[in-house]
């Protein structure tokens, strides 16, 4: 367990330090004196001077990096120009917002895409199998922020069910906190349904045609308890790692999804952030995306090797 | 198996007809071939095809429901949304196949160089493919967009290389397993430069999966310049686009719903027709499925 965990930290390593590399290098690609740029369209010189000294923009650029990398570790992700606040309070005020639409849309995925994959699977070559391949395929087609608009002319604009947008805190009015939530996790949660629906349809159809299922069959099992307590508990294993890669479409969908539905969490914050031009804002959140991404896919690597005794050793 | 697929080979027929004439037998994948076809015929011939100028106003015909005049209804600027969405086909289909050439000519060169030379240059190319990985590929071209600048030039080349690492790993792989074939090991022997074994020998062998992976980053990337137009990152306006439509018509929803409707729904065809291209050609392309 331990030289399995060091190894895979000693990768993550050089990993991180690239991507804090690409983040810091996105600013080169500025037109012009950052400083000016960053400053916003006044140009205010004493707000210039003020960039141009806390960016040490007069330094090299590797001596630039090293001050900045420095403040990251120290959990400085530089301020936000218009907010005038610092980023990772920005974040840590808008994260929890997301956490509950992704948490919502996950919900939603899995309640849709496992049991579809365990149909199609069981099923494998009727209509039944041709119909979940087909909302699969649906799903991975629609590009979510024609789906929530879609969503938004027939719940709310038609029928008149749903808030057309907004959010309500869970603390103020819970009913209408998943009110305003219920449209926009489906939306997220569509697009991943579609992912574990596929990845539950080939790994029930491998453990189906193995060995002990067969022998569970010849048991004389029911074929219900055959598949849902034999087949479907070691299908999960590499659905639960496999859907762990999706964090990253359920963070991509978010800031569309946020968009459409007006929500104030982390993706509309990466958007406005463009908008106005507040570009430690963009940084921070495209850093801490990519470190939370890291820490998650060394989480299921390691709930992988825990449940997996062969890797043990 | 292979002897099986060998049998059935006639001896003229080249591997590329080979997929190809399998192809053909796929209904799915033909509907994605002809959808796609239809969507380039029509994005290029726009100018003779679209009954309106996509960008002409009209303030007598402004948010009109679909009728006999425009099919499709007219927006907020009295444009029609027929011409438009048939123009916005060229910004989608030219972002989704000019990305993907960038994301091609990045990472198939990088890939082989990582495979191929591996040791420290290949430990290096994979910490910062990990790295660009990480990072989910709709945040990072927003990212790349917003310093670039809003363009849909822009918009390409920040979709391009937000899709390369994929590309790199899936060549690099390739090539991982291509190199330790006897003929490789020939071709070594017999003398050959190692620049002409690695595009000779082994740049053949890696292109079947990279023409599926193209296929379906395609799909991806006509998502991703109508996610970037929708956000105002990409094609600018007035210039059509489906994505910056949605975005307009998002405005609009109660007063003239038909705005949303088609723009929408020609992305998720579009896509839809490349995802089904994609799955037909790698089931063509793969010899265990004979």
């Amino acid at each position: 367990m331990s030289t399995f965990l060091t190894r895979r930290l000693a990768t993550i390593v050089p990993t991180l330090l690239f991507v804090s590399m690409l983040v810091f290098g996105l600013q080169q690609l500025l037109p012009g004196d950052a400083a000016l740029v960053l400053a916003g369209e006044d140009h205010d010189p004493s707000v210039v001077a003020y960039l141009r000294a806390k960016m040490h923009l007069d330094e090299p650029l590797p001596v630039r990096y090293v001050y900045w990398l420095g403040g990251v570790l120290r959990g400085d992700l530089g301020e936000s120009m218009r907010m005038q606040k610092p980023v990772t309070a920005l974040i840590a005020e808008k994260l929890p917002v997301t956490i509950q639409l992704a948490s919502m849309a996950i919900v939603i995925a899995l309640a849709i895409g496992i049991p579809a994959g365990i149909v199609s699977a069981v099923y494998k070559g009727t209509a039944w199998d041709y119909a979940a391949n087909a909302v699969a395929l649906w799903g991975l087609s629609t590009p979510n922020f024609w789906l929530g608009i879609m969503l938004i002319l027939l719940f709310s604009v038609s029928l008149g069910w749903l808030p057309a947008s907004g959010y309500v805190s869970p603390f103020e009015d819970l009913r209408a906190n998943l009110a305003s939530l219920i449209m926009p996790a489906f939306v997220l949660g569509n697009a991943i349904a579609a992912v574990l629906m596929r990845h539950t349809r080939s790994a029930m159809l491998q453990v189906l045609s193995s060995d002990y299922v067969r022998t569970a069959r010849a048991k004389g099992l029911d074929e219900r308890v055959v598949v849902l307590h034999h087949a479907l508990r070691n299908a999960l294993v590499p659905i639960i790692t496999l859907g762990a890669l999706e964090f990253g479409t359920l963070l991509s969908g978010a800031v569309l999804t946020e968009q459409v539905f007006t929500i104030p969490g982390f993706g509309k914050l990466i958007v406005d952030a463009v908008f106005n031009r507040d570009y430690a804002v963009v940084q921070g959140v495209v850093l801490f995306t990519a470190t939370a991404y890291i820490a998650l896919n060394l989480a299921a690597d390691v709930a992988y090797f825990l449940v997996n005794p062969r890797m043990r050793g | 198996m292979a002897t099986l697929a060998l049998d059935v080979l006639p001896r003229d027929t080249s591997p590329g007809q080979w997929a190809f004439s399998r192809l053909l037998r796929r209904p799915s994948a033909m509907v994605g071939l002809v959808v796609v076809a239809t969507f380039v015929g029509l994005a290029l011939a726009a100018p003779f095809v679209a009954p309106y100028d996509p960008v002409a106003t009209s303030w007598s015909a402004i948010r009109k429901a679909p009728s006999a005049a425009h099919l499709f209804g007219t927006d907020e600027l009295g444009r029609d949304v027929l011409s438009r969405v048939i123009y916005g086909a060229r910004a989608s289909l030219l972002a989704g196949v000019v990305s993907v050439l960038i994301s091609l000519s990045l990472g198939i060169p990088i890939g082989l160089l990582a495979g191929y030379v591996g040791r420290w240059t290949d430990g290096v190319i994979s910490r910062v493919t990990d790295a660009m990985l990480a990072t989910p590929f709709l945040i990072l071209a927003i990212a790349l967009a917003a310093f670039l600048g809003p363009s849909l030039t822009n918009a390409m080349i920040a979709i391009g290389i937000s899709a390369t690492p994929v590309f790199i790993r899936l060549t690099r792989a390739q090539v991982l397993a291509v190199k330790v074939e006897d003929y490789v090991e020939a071709a070594r022997a017999v003398g050959n430069p190692h620049w002409r074994i690695a595009l000779r020998h082994i740049l053949p062998n890696v292109v079947p999966p990279l023409i599926v992976q193209s296929t379906l980053a395609i799909a991806a990337a006509v998502i991703a310049e109508a996610s970037l137009s929708f956000l105002g990152l990409g094609q600018q306006p007035p210039a059509p686009s489906w994505g910056s439509m949605l975005n307009t018509a998002k405005n609009y929803i109660e007063q003239a719903p038909w705005m949303a409707i088609w723009p929408g729904v020609s992305i998720f065809v579009l896509v839809l027709s490349f995802n089904l291209l994609g799955d037909g050609l790698r089931d063509a392309l793969d010899p265990r499925q004979a």
